[in-house]
């Protein structure tokens, strides 16, 4: 009421046809229809499409936060798999490499085994052969010793000896003399 | 007989009076008392045109990586969007993003006439377009409550205030009185008043320094003053035409947001 009072009475003073506090019915009018058509225009055609887009750039952000993560995850799970078949590599190599030099062990240990049997194998036979050489040279030589001995007794004795028995018995003796003597010359 | 014609005559208007604003029609031409299409209607008519070819074009092709223009349009209601909307009502504020948007570019667009040179009068100078926006805030907010709250709860949410029984006889007529009545005048004489008050400012300072060259020659250098003020007063207005754009909006919210709140 005072406003309205004042501002008829500041009218009446400046001698104005117009009074600012009240509105011109075609200006009503007119401002109704012209912020309807841009009401209208706007909120059909530009904001809701405005708020779709918004929508879709956080859909495509978030989708590429998602993407990027699965990515990740799955770069992580393939590089712990090849960790884990490089470990397993790893031991895999150590394995055939001990069991490698347990293998050469074991060959070497064969061989010398072999080998040592082999020598021991040849050794014996040597022996062997060597002790029937000797005794077939001793039983060749006991009884050439003998006949050579009793040739040699009859030259030097010049006549036969009445008995032979006896000097077989003679013969007999100094040969099994001649035998100790001879073991204990060629064991010395 | 308008200050707005710049006459270097003696017979300057001055001081300038309520009658500056009225100006005479375009169409049919220099007719007073005939206001369907004068320079205001004209400049109402232009900011619709604008707005229209502006955002149309900006969102003829919505990219997800935005040009300029469209970031320009999205910064626009993005920023009443977020800043007005949502932040005054909350969640469902987003429904209300687009008229929000339209009222705060209109207004401010409005506004901004009455600092743009030639144009230099701002439409929202003429009570009725604040009016029609405020009626339509006011309609608005009262239509908004009653569908979410039903008529009668709205009612007595909206007057009976939680207070004891025996102040209410007070309370009532008092909120009935500030919610019902005072909202859309005070919405509307606010914007009115400021454009009104800004064109008035600026006409005194540039008839001003006019009036007094012509009162005597040794007042050149007032003049000049007066003039280079004017110029400072338009910054101030442009202050004045943004701050007020954005208070009308964020009062329309936040009585959105009173009538869709659950408590008093």
């Amino acid at each position: 009421m005072i406003i309205t009072s004042t501002v008829t009475v500041l009218a009446e003073a400046a001698e104005v046809e117009h009074n600012p506090i009240v509105p011109l019915w075609q200006e009503i009018v007119l401002g109704l229809i012209a912020f309807g058509i841009l009401c209208f225009v706007l909120m059909k055609f530009v904001f809701p499409q405005m708020e779709k887009t918004f929508a879709a750039r956080v859909d495509a952000i978030e989708g590429g936060i998602k993407r990027a993560e699965a990515a990740q995850a799955e770069a992580n799970q393939l590089l712990e798999q090849y960790r884990a078949q490089l470990a397993e590599a790893r031991t895999e190599a150590a394995r055939i490499r001990d069991e490698a030099r347990a293998d050469a062990e074991g060959i070497r240990q064969d061989v010398l085994a072999k080998a040592r049997e082999e020598s021991d194998r040849i050794i014996a036979a040597g022996q062997e052969q060597l002790a029937a050489q000797r005794e077939s040279i001793v039983r060749e030589l006991r009884s050439e010793v003998g006949t050579l001995a009793v040739d040699l007794a009859g030259k030097i004795v010049g006549e036969s000896l009445a008995d032979e028995a006896r000097s077989r018995g003679t013969v007999e003796r100094f040969i099994a003399e001649l035998d100790s003597a001879g073991t204990t010359g060629g064991r010395r | 007989m308008t200050g707005q014609s710049i006459v270097l005559a003696a017979d300057v208007p001055f001081p300038p009076s309520v009658e500056d604003f009225y100006l005479p029609s375009i169409l049919p031409w220099g007719e007073h008392n005939n206001y369907w299409f004068t320079k205001v209607t004209f400049l109402v008519w232009l900011t619709v045109a604008i707005l229209i070819i502006f955002f149309l074009a900006a969102y003829r092709k919505p990219q997800l990586v935005p040009t300029k223009k469209q970031w320009l349009a999205e910064s626009i209601y993005g920023f009443v969007r977020n800043n007005i909307s949502v932040e005054m009502i909350g969640p469902r504020g987003v429904a209300f993003a687009p008229y929000l948007t339209t009222l705060f570019c209109f207004i401010f667009l409005n506004n901004l006439w009455g600092i743009v040179p030639l144009a230099q009068i701002s439409p929202n100078s003429h009570i009725a377009f604040p009016a029609v926006l405020a009626a339509i805030s006011y309609i608005m907010f009262i239509y908004v409550g009653i569908r979410h709250h039903g008529f009668a709860k709205y009612i007595k949410t909206a007057l009976v205030p939680p207070a004891p029984w025996f102040i209410l006889p007070l309370l009532v007529p008092i909120e009935f009185f500030s919610n019902f009545l005072i909202r859309p005048f005070s919405l509307a004489v606010r914007l009115f008043a400021n454009m009104f008050a800004g064109h008035v400012l600026l006409l005194v300072f540039t008839l001003g320094g006019f009036a007094m060259i012509s009162a005597n020659a040794w007042f050149v250098p007032f003049s000049l003053v007066s003039w280079v003020l004017t110029i400072a007063l338009t910054f101030l207005e442009f202050l004045v035409i943004a701050l007020q754009a954005y208070v009308f909006t964020v009062l329309t919210a936040s009585y959105v947001q009173g009538a869709l709140a659950d408590e008093h």
